[in-house]
C-alpha cells in the first residue's frame, strides 16, 4: 500500500462514515452539514486521483450549490430545526437490508474483478488545460445538448415556482386548484 | 494505486445512498440520499478514467456531465418539493398518496374521511361488481362512487 492509498482510504472512510451519518443523522440541518463533509473529502479523494479539474467542480458546484440549495429548501419547507424523531419512515430495517446487501454485492465484484490490480497513477491527467480541450474537441456535442438541457430545467423550475402562472382557465379549474 | 479503493469507496457510498433513499420520509433528505449515490457513481468514473489512462477523458467529462445533471435535478426537485408543500403542507413522501391504489389522499387537505379498506380485502367478485362503477370514480367523482362500493357487499 503506497501513500496515495492511504491517503484514499481516509478520504474515502471520512466520505463513507459522514455518508452514513447524513442518512441517520436525526436533525435535518445536521444532515445537510454532513452532506457538505462528504462531498468535500470527496473532492479530496478526485485530487489524489490525479483529477484537479473534477475535484474544483466538486467544491464548486456540490458544496457551495448543491447545499445551498438543499438548505434553502430544508428552509422554505419550514422543517423542525431540533431533533426530529419522523424522518425516517417504518421500513427503516429493510432498508438496512437492501443496502448492505448491495453493499456486499458491490463490493464483493469488485473485489473479485479488481482485487491485485496495481498500476502507478501519474499526475497531470486532469488538469484543466487537458480537461477542456477534451471537452471542446470530443465531447463538444454533448456539451452543447447539456446547455439545452440546463436550459429546460432552469425554465422547468421557474414555471413551477410561480404561483401567479397555471392552467388556462378554459380548461377546467386547475389553476385554482394549484392555488389551494 | 489500487483500483479496487476507489470502487469499494464507491460501492460503499452508493449503499448508503440507496439506505438513505429508502429509509428516509422527508423529501429533501431524499434528494441529499440521490446525491450521495450521483457521487458514487462520479468516483467510479474518475477511478477507471485515472485508472485506464483515456486519452479522451471520458470518464472526467462524463463526470462534469453529471455533476450538472445533478445540479439541475436539484434544482427541479426542489421546484417540485416546493410545490408539494405548497400544496400539501408536508414533504413526507409516506404520506403523499392521493396517486396510491386505495385513493386516500391521506396528505390531501380534504383528507377527513375515514380510510378506506385495501381493495385486496375484498373478493373477486365484489371487484368484479366494483369495476363498472370504478370508471367514473376515476375521473374525478370521487367519494360518492367509492362510498357506494364500500357498501356493496
Amino acid at each position: 500500500m503506497t501513500g496515495q492509498d492511504a491517503v484514499f482510504l481516509l478520504l474515502g472512510a471520512v466520505a463513507v462514515g459522514s455518508g452514513a451519518l447524513c442518512v441517520t443523522t436525526r436533525q435535518i440541518v445536521h444532515a445537510a452539514l454532513w452532506l457538505v463533509v462528504s462531498f468535500g473529502a470527496l473532492a479530496g479523494g478526485y485530487l489524489v486521483l490525479t483529477a484537479e479539474f473534477v475535484a474544483w467542480v466538486q467544491v464548486l458546484i456540490y458544496v457551495g450549490a448543491v447545499v445551498v440549495l438543499l438548505l434553502f429548501g430544508i428552509m422554505l419547507t419550514r422543517a423542525p430545526i431540533g431533533a426530529d424523531a419522523d424522518l425516517d419512515s417504518g421500513n427503516r430495517w429493510i432498508a438496512l437490508g437492501v443496502a448492505l446487501a448491495t453493499a456486499a454485492l458491490l463490493v464483493t465484484v469488485m473485489v473479485l474483478g479488481f482485487g491485485g490490480a496495481h498500476r502507478p497513477v501519474d499526475a497531470g491527467g486532469g488538469s484543466a488545460d487537458q480537461l477542456g480541450a477534451s471537452v471542446f474537441r470530443t465531447w463538444v456535442l454533448p456539451f452543447e445538448v447539456l446547455s439545452v438541457l440546463l436550459l429546460a430545467s432552469l425554465v422547468g423550475a421557474i414555471v413551477l415556482s410561480r404561483s401567479d402562472i397555471g392552467a388556462r382557465s378554459d380548461d377546467g379549474n386547475g389553476a385554482e386548484e394549484g392555488e389551494g | 494505486m489500487h483500483i479496487v479503493y476507489p470502487t469499494s469507496v464507491s460501492a460503499l457510498l452508493f449503499a448508503v445512498g440507496v439506505y438513505g433513499v429508502l429509509a428516509r420520509r422527508n423529501a429533501i433528505l431524499l434528494l441529499m440520499s440521490v446525491e450521495l449515490m450521483l457521487n458514487a457513481v462520479n468516483l467510479n468514473l474518475v477511478a477507471f478514467d485515472v485508472w485506464w489512462r483515456d486519452r479522451l477523458h471520458g470518464g472526467q467529462v462524463l463526470t462534469l456531465f453529471t455533476i450538472v445533471i445533478a445540479a439541475a435535478e436539484v434544482g427541479l426537485g426542489l421546484a417540485i418539493i416546493l410545490l408539494v408543500y405548497r400544496n400539501r403542507s408536508s414533504v413526507e413522501v409516506d404520506r403523499l398518496r392521493a396517486l396510491g391504489e386505495d385513493g386516500t389522499g391521506a396528505g390531501a387537505p380534504d383528507a377527513a374521511r375515514p380510510p378506506a379498506p385495501a381493495r385486496d380485502e375484498r373478493d373477486p367478485s365484489d371487484r368484479e361488481t366494483a369495476g363498472r362503477g370504478n370508471a367514473g370514480a376515476d375521473a374525478g367523482r370521487g367519494d360518492a362512487g367509492r362510498e357506494t362500493e364500500e357498501a356493496a357487499p
